[in-house]
């Protein structure tokens, strides 16, 4: 596994052109696979996992380790310019430096040394879903799939379906929860 | 204090960007009022960042590293840099973004429509079948009782209001489906401003919406 919240800071911090390879040899054929399960065309999922790359390139410097994993920063990005490419909408977002922003009662703990952990729990947590669970996540998040059109294809009940999400997002919650 | 907090199913869908821009811009100016719901959607942001990670691989074509490299030969780091793009006049502004971004900076009267106990914004107009207002509603006033066919979402931003269900104040979501049959009613004191997203028409079904209303017509 790489260590991407790294790569990026070397990105950020020195222009670093090996750590962009690194990163673009993991995430970039990933964001592709993202984009294709959520309906781009081979060519259109390749602009954007290059357009995402670029803007980790571009973006780097305000990535903070303490706020986002680099896996999430980077799903962050993939799902944004996913939604102005592909459905051709915008995403409304909270301004982090908005005086009107509610501020959290306690400053979020550095919690660096717990972020590895926690982040290595998530993925034994994803890897260990039952399969039927995994699949219905994927589908719902991941490929724009309305809960009655999952129902439909798998022959469920829609209440399954929405239990089964439940169920699997409560998991790897608090898969993460032990170590925060 | 935001005691009324949107569903875990709501959150989760707005980090996977799964919604529309009318309920994604309620969702997001929730969290700007709400740092519980903030860290929720971090969490998921994380889990879907570990599960991108975890879909199998499609490979690019051969040179797109290096057209990529290519295309970043002519420019520095740090080109797109953090921005607030409506700074606030001074002190925390009543609408938070990105709300603010749709309405301006000021909730001036003559934005309002109506007179009388409720006046209304419309906002997001382009969105068939979902209507997106900000409702302001007269201190101490009753909204007529109405039920809803889809579903419908309200954040409070000022004042607050009571239904069967509880009692809303700022930041507060409030969520109705097809079962709930309600009159809010504002409280005494302050008029209350809300922002409400509504994915079918509602009905009315007390006395008041029998008559014809030409400001309640949802």
């Amino acid at each position: 596994m790489i260590d991407a919240e790294t790569l990026i800071e070397a990105i950020a911090e020195r222009h670093d052109r090996a750590a962009f390879a690194s990163l673009f040899a993991h995430f970039a054929s990933r964001v592709k696979a993202y984009s294709r399960r959520l309906g781009a065309e081979p060519a259109v999922a390749e602009d954007i996992a290059q357009d995402v790359l670029i803007s980790i390139w571009r973006r780097a410097p305000q990535f903070d380790r303490r706020k986002a994993s680099a896996a999430a920063w980077i799903f962050s990005i993939a799902r944004n310019r996913r939604i102005d490419l592909i459905r051709r909408a915008r995403r409304p977002e909270l301004d982090p430096n908005d005086p009107a922003l509610v501020p959290a009662a306690e400053p979020a703990a550095d919690r660096q040394a717990m972020e590895a952990q926690s982040e290595a729990q998530l993925r034994k947590a994803i890897g260990e879903l039952p399969p039927d669970q995994a699949e219905i996540i994927r589908r719902a998040f991941f490929d724009e799939m309305s809960h009655s059109d999952i129902a439909d294809q798998a022959g469920i009940p829609l209440g399954t379906v929405k239990s089964r999400i439940r169920l699997a997002m409560t998991k790897l919650r608090t898969a993460m929860e032990e170590y925060e | 204090m935001v005691t009324h907090h949107p569903t875990p199913d709501l959150l989760s869908d707005y980090a996977a960007g799964m919604k529309d821009e009318p309920t994604s811009l309620l969702l997001a100016t929730h969290l700007a009022l709400c740092p519980t719901c903030r860290q929720e959607v971090n969490r998921d942001e994380r889990i879907f960042g570990s599960m991108l990670e975890s879909l199998e691989p499609e490979p690019l074509s051969d040179d797109a590293l290096s057209r990529v490299m290519a295309e970043l030969e002519a420019e520095p780091t740090g080109s797109a840099l953090a921005e607030s793009k409506t700074p606030a006049s001074e002190g925390a502004p009543l609408l938070p973004q990105p709300l603010r971004g749709y309405l301006g900076e000021q909730l001036t009267d003559r934005l309002w429509r109506g007179r009388g106990a409720l006046s209304i914004i419309e906002l997001l107009e382009n969105f068939p079948g979902v209507k997106t207002r900000m409702l302001r509603i007269g201190a101490g006033a009753a909204m007529p009782r109405h039920s809803h066919h889809g579903s419908e979402l309200t954040l409070v931003l000022a004042g607050g209001f009571a239904d069967a269900s509880g009692h809303y104040v700022r930041g507060d979501v409030a969520i109705a489906d097809p079962s709930v049959d309600h009159q809010p009613v504002a409280d005494a004191g302050e008029d209350c401003i809300c922002l409400a997203v509504t994915d079918a028409p509602l009905r009315l079904t007390g006395p008041i919406g029998r008559v014809v209303n030409p400001l309640f017509r949802f």
